[in-house]
């Protein structure tokens, strides 16, 4: 069971919180193309290594929040803002 | 005494005899035995029976790696306990062990047919054979494969123990408190961290428990293992663990240890746990779990008696019990020669060392040498005999031609055999540590961590003694938060042994007639893995699987390298390219209990009921679960069955009145300045337009446009809303939403509160409900006109502050009453009582279904599956189509999506007017179809309808408002249903009654 820092309630464990899958999906404006709009529902890259990826402390905070874990070592590198972008 | 056991020494007591049962049979041993040197100071050797072939089957080993002595042992029924190693069950006053795998007895028991039959199952067979005819297999096939596979029989009674569980912190974990480990444990708490120490032994000292030569700081191995566990008990900051095994390491250092707390005991008290699990959080781990010897892969080596050398060493040092009154040693490495000279020194013959290195020298050669031992070099095996107990051995020289020289036969009643030591890398791995194939050691060693850890000692390579305490005492200090003191030195003499070990089959096994075992408890030969090989399985991984090697509970503690080794040799392949199969958790195998710990019972699942549930229970109610809560299903009266008491409830709701708990109905407060902008981009209705004090039926749906829950949502100030979700969806509702609110769309400000444990939800329907509340609602005008139908306004009710929404989920006209949770009984019994006169019915969830049935009002989750569209289930009226978004819309745009074949919710009516389809049933166009059928849909519930006095079904049906009219039939049991395709609306088409 991984440790996560929660930015706002400090280090926890894994249970205390709920996974949101990939972070930073841009949801497609409605003219989106059919193509365009299944990729964002249903295609999801599976990489092995670092990965941004949504997380709410479902049992604590309630809040979301993006962190950069390592799929392979489970290594979380980075905690940052559910609103904040980074430059990629 | 028994001729078996020594006169003195080990670690038993002598002076506490056990007594014990084995297959019913007496026995005794001493304090301080396990299971399987109780059984050798006995002279028992034979203790089971080999999974596939059914051969005899012995002792291997000392300890966890066993893969052979697999026992049941037995308190009382619901206490059986099966497929426990011999090797780890610690010995007490009237043990009751059984063997396994034998019928009808150990001796003679018929499966060994299967030994002589072996050439007809050979690796693959079961994939192979078991082909045709395919109607054999639920017949004849599964259920004779099922009686002969497993080991072992699970007690059917449930577990009358109990299980605890614990969490922990701590700087260092040690894990295995040998000499590496406790060097490790020592240094780290000399630097001031809080360290943990355990070992899956009753005592800690590991290898040191068995070793009569060592001398660490000038003492004996024992006298400095008493030292150190006493250092390490008497330190404030250290807790030690016995009968400990650390069986999982999970990310970021989170080990599992299950500690057995009286499986050892002849008598454990009642109320005391059996097992207690602890999860540790460690800040740094070392891991001094050891290396186990390997055997030799060389044919008959399965016999009764063929054993590892250093077992044999530690049954004669630790349990003062000689495995055998005239033993042969076959080495690969020099640590073996150090059992024969202890068991010779104990006046046991050792009738010969057969060596397969080239040449011998070093220490404890000579010295077996000088006992006047004979050594033969360059050695293989040949074969071994015995029936039920190894009696000979053939021993041969391999010369440069590839052939046996020399070839001789020597009776014994032992076989040690000593292959070299196979690093315990099993923890290392799990936590993802990176193997490496170290040429030296002839073994795979840890490289890098994944996690704060690290090994030290024979885990890793440093099998010498004074190495190994050297690597733990740096492990220890290195791990500890600070370093502060002066590092702890320790200096440890032991007679040196190089031993890089041999691999692999023995020269000229593969010649031999008899089965030369690799995987003793899957009953795995060098041959299983050449067809393996000759098949073109090329990684082990894929071996693995096709062979069952190391597949057995052992997870192929002895057996991988060799197995590995010899594959690498088939194919011609360096070892770390063939691979190596991957450890996973457990170490040894956990008890279930030990996980479910308290979790059990009334503790494993949370229970919800609601504020009247006591009320109903003591009414006659009968409950069904719905999700975590309890409802209430029907209220029968005296002599009702379901069916009576449902078809009373519903005549009287669409009759007089009645009285419905609905408090279970999730419910979130969504206020703010963007409460109306928020739903309106969540559910796909419009939320503008609707007035203050007005309520209408929401549908949520997901982005891929499928419905996820639904529920009527009030509008109570222009800036809140009281939303209503499905019993069981209210959490991932609120979930959902959350999600958008922070991730989606923060630049709106609204708050997000469930409500639903705060609201008893009273609902009062039928025609006379409107009567019935007159008396009991102040405040607000009843009428239809003041309060029409889907409209909400606050009241006193019964004397307390609540809301009153007129809405229905029956058809008729229905008040649901809310009110604070501690007033729900109250209200309820107030209600009830200003019932009476109308002829209030309690009714339960069953009636409800039927009245929602019968007006074509969908449950999420029944009718729709998560491939159904709000216009698939006929709520294309409800989409808020001037919107210029929701979640779901532009999936709702594909074309796909507005197909007209899609499947659309229909009634169903069967034109025989009585029979009742099953939900679930499959919907078909013609009759009397053979499989594989074209069905065209499927009923999603079906009713008996008391009103209409006709069963009644609701059915998803592909292009079904389009059907009308049309006859489908329904396949059931008894035979094709013909029915008939209506309306979804069974009743009160027009809706007159709900607006009344």
């Amino acid at each position: 069971m991984m440790k996560i820092p929660c930015p706002h309630c400090g280090v926890r464990d894994e249970n205390e919180f709920q996974c949101g899958g990939t972070a930073h999906l841009a949801r497609p404006a409605l003219d989106a193309s059919d193509r365009e709009w299944g990729e964002y529902l249903y295609f999801r890259d599976n990489p092995k290594g670092s990965h941004r990826e949504r997380w709410r402390h479902a049992y604590g905070c309630g809040r979301w929040f993006n962190v950069v874990r390592d799929t392979l070592t489970h290594e979380i590198s980075a905690v940052y803002p559910i609103t904040e972008t980074p430059a990629r | 005494m028994s001729r078996w056991r020594t006169a003195s020494g080990g670690r038993i007591d002598r002076t506490r005899a056990l007594a014990f049962r084995f297959d019913g049979v007496r026995y005794e041993g001493l304090a301080g035995d396990t299971l399987a040197s109780a059984l050798l100071a006995n002279g028992v050797h034979l203790v089971g029976r080999s999974f596939k072939y059914h051969r005899p089957r012995g002792i291997v080993t000392a300890g966890a790696e066993e893969p052979s002595a697999l026992v049941a042992v037995r308190r009382d029924g619901a206490r059986e306990t099966p497929n426990l190693r011999a090797t780890q069950v610690e010995l007490y006053e009237g043990l009751d062990a059984l063997s396994q795998n034998r019928w009808p007895s150990l001796a003679r028991d018929v499966g060994r047919i299967n030994d002589w039959l072996s050439p007809l199952f050979p690796a693959g067979f079961y994939y192979k054979t078991f082909m045709w005819p395919k109607s054999a297999w639920k017949s004849v096939y599964e259920p004779v494969i099922r009686r002969a596979a497993g080991l072992g029989v699970a007690p059917t009674e449930p577990d009358p123990d109990r299980y605890a569980q614990c969490y922990a912190h701590c700087d260092v974990l040690v894990v295995g408190a040998g000499p590496a480990g406790l060097a490790a444990a020592l240094a780290a708490a000399d630097q001031g961290a809080r360290v943990m120490i355990c070992d899956e032994q009753s005592e800690f000292g590991g290898s040191l428990l068995a070793d009569r030569h060592a001398t660490i700081d000038g003492a004996s191995a024992a006298a400095w293992v008493a030292r150190a566990v006493a250092d390490l008990a008497a330190h404030p900051r250290v807790v030690c663990l016995t009968r400990t095994t650390a069986f999982g390491y999970f990310p970021h250092n989170l080990i599992g240890l299950a500690e057995r707390l009286t499986d050892h005991l002849d008598a454990p008290a009642p109320q005391a746990a059996r097992e207690r699990l602890w999860q540790v959080r460690a800040r740094s781990v070392v891991l001094a779990t050891g290396a186990v010897e390997r055997p030799l892969v060389f044919p008959g080596n399965d016999r009764p008696g063929v054993m590892l050398a250093g077992a044999a060493r530690t049954y004669l040092n630790r349990y003062g019990v000689r495995v055998g009154d005239r033993v042969v040693l076959v080495t690969a490495t020099d640590a073996g020669y150090q059992a024969a000279i202890d068991l010779r020194d104990a006046g046991v013959a050792v009738v010969g060392i057969a060596d397969l290195r080239p040449t011998v020298s070093g220490e404890l050669p000579a010295a077996a040498r000088a006992a006047g031992i004979e050594v033969t070099e360059s050695a293989t095996v040949l074969g071994t005999s015995g029936n039920r107990r190894v009696a000979g051995i053939t021993i041969a020289r391999t010369t440069s031609a590839g052939t046996g020289g020399d070839r001789r036969t020597l009776a014994c009643d032992a076989v040690l055999m000593s292959g070299g030591f196979t690093p315990s890398v099993h923890l290392f791995s799990q936590s993802r540590g990176k193997l490496r194939w170290s040429d030296d050691h002839q073994a795979f060693l840890p490289d890098r961590s994944a996690e704060r850890e690290r090994s030290a000692g024979a885990c890793r390579g440093a099998t010498d003694l004074a190495a190994a305490i050297a690597d733990g005492l740096e492990a220890g200090a290195e791990s500890a938060p600070t370093r502060t003191a002066a590092a702890r030195r320790i200096t440890a003499r032991s007679p040196r042994s190089a031993d890089r070990g041999y691999l692999g089959a023995v020269p000229l096994a593969s010649d031999a007639s008899q089965k030369s075992f690799v995987d003793w408890q899957h009953d795995v030969t060098i041959k299983d893995l050449a067809i393996a090989t000759r098949e073109g399985f090329r990684s082990i991984e894929h071996v693995k699987r096709f062979t069952t090697m190391g597949m057995a509970t052992d997870q192929g503690k002895t057996s991988n390298l060799n197995a590995l080794a010899i594959v690498a040799r088939a194919i011609d392949a360096p070892i770390p390219s063939v691979g190596l199969t991957t450890f996973r958790m457990p170490y040894t195998p956990t008890t279930f209990g030990a996980f479910a710990g308290p979790s059990r019972g009334d503790l494993f699942d949370p229970v919800r009921r609601t504020p009247i549930h006591a009320w109903a229970a003591a009414a006659g109610a009968v409950f069904e679960d719905v999700g975590m809560w309890k409802r209430a299903r029907y209220f029968p009266e005296r002599g009702e069955d379901m069916h009576a008491a449902v078809a009373r409830e519903c005549r009287a709701v669409r009759s007089a009145c009645g009285l419905f708990d609905a408090s279970t109905l999730g419910k979130i407060e969504v206020v703010g300045p963007g409460a109306a902008e928020f739903l309106e981009r969540l559910y796909v209705n419009s939320w503008a337009n609707l007035g203050v004090g007005r309520c209408r039926y929401g549908i949520l749906c997901r982005e891929d446009g499928f419905i996820y829950d639904d529920g009527v949502i009030a509008r109570l100030a222009a800036d809140r809303f009281h939303v209503t979700t499905t019993t069981g969806g209210a959490p991932r509702v609120l979930a959902m939403m959350e999600d958008y609110r922070q991730t989606e769309w923060p630049d709106l400000e609204v708050w997000l509160t469930s409500t639903t444990e705060q609201w008893a939800v009273i609902a009062v329907q039928g025609p006379d409900a409107r009567e019935v509340l007159r008396g009991c609602v102040e405040g607000i005008d009843l009428d239809a006109a003041a309060l029409p139908h889907m409209s909400v306004a606050a009241a006193r009710i019964c004397g307390i502050e609540g809301l009153v929404m007129r809405v229905s989920f029956s058809g008729e006209l229905g008040y649901e009453l809310n009110v604070p949770a501690d007033h729900g009984l109250g209200v309820w019994k107030a209600v009830h009582a200003a019932g009476a006169a109308h002829g209030i019915t309690c009714y339960g969830t069953e009636t409800m279904h039927v009245l929602r049935a019968e007006k074509g009002y969908i449950i999420v989750g029944q009718d729709t599956d998560g491939t159904v569209t709000p216009d698939d289930a006929g709520l294309s009226w409800a989409v808020g189509r001037k919107k210029p978004d929701f979640v779901g819309r532009r999936s709702l745009q594909r074309q796909s999506m507005q197909a007209p074949d899609r499947k659309q919710l229909v009634g169903l009516r069967p034109r025989d007017g009585r029979t009742l389809l099953d939900e679930g049933a499959q919907v078909a166009e013609r009759p009397d179809q053979r499989p594989p059928m074209r069905l065209v849909g499927h009923v999603t519930s079906s009713y008996q309808s008391a009103v209409l006095g006709v069963p009644i079904a609701l059915a998803m049906v592909a292009g079904g408002r389009a059907r009308l009219g049309q006859t489908l039939y329904i396949p059931m049991p008894g035979g094709d249903v013909e029915v008939e395709v209506v309306s979804p609306v069974f009743y009160d088409p027009k809706g007159e009654r709900i607006n009344a």
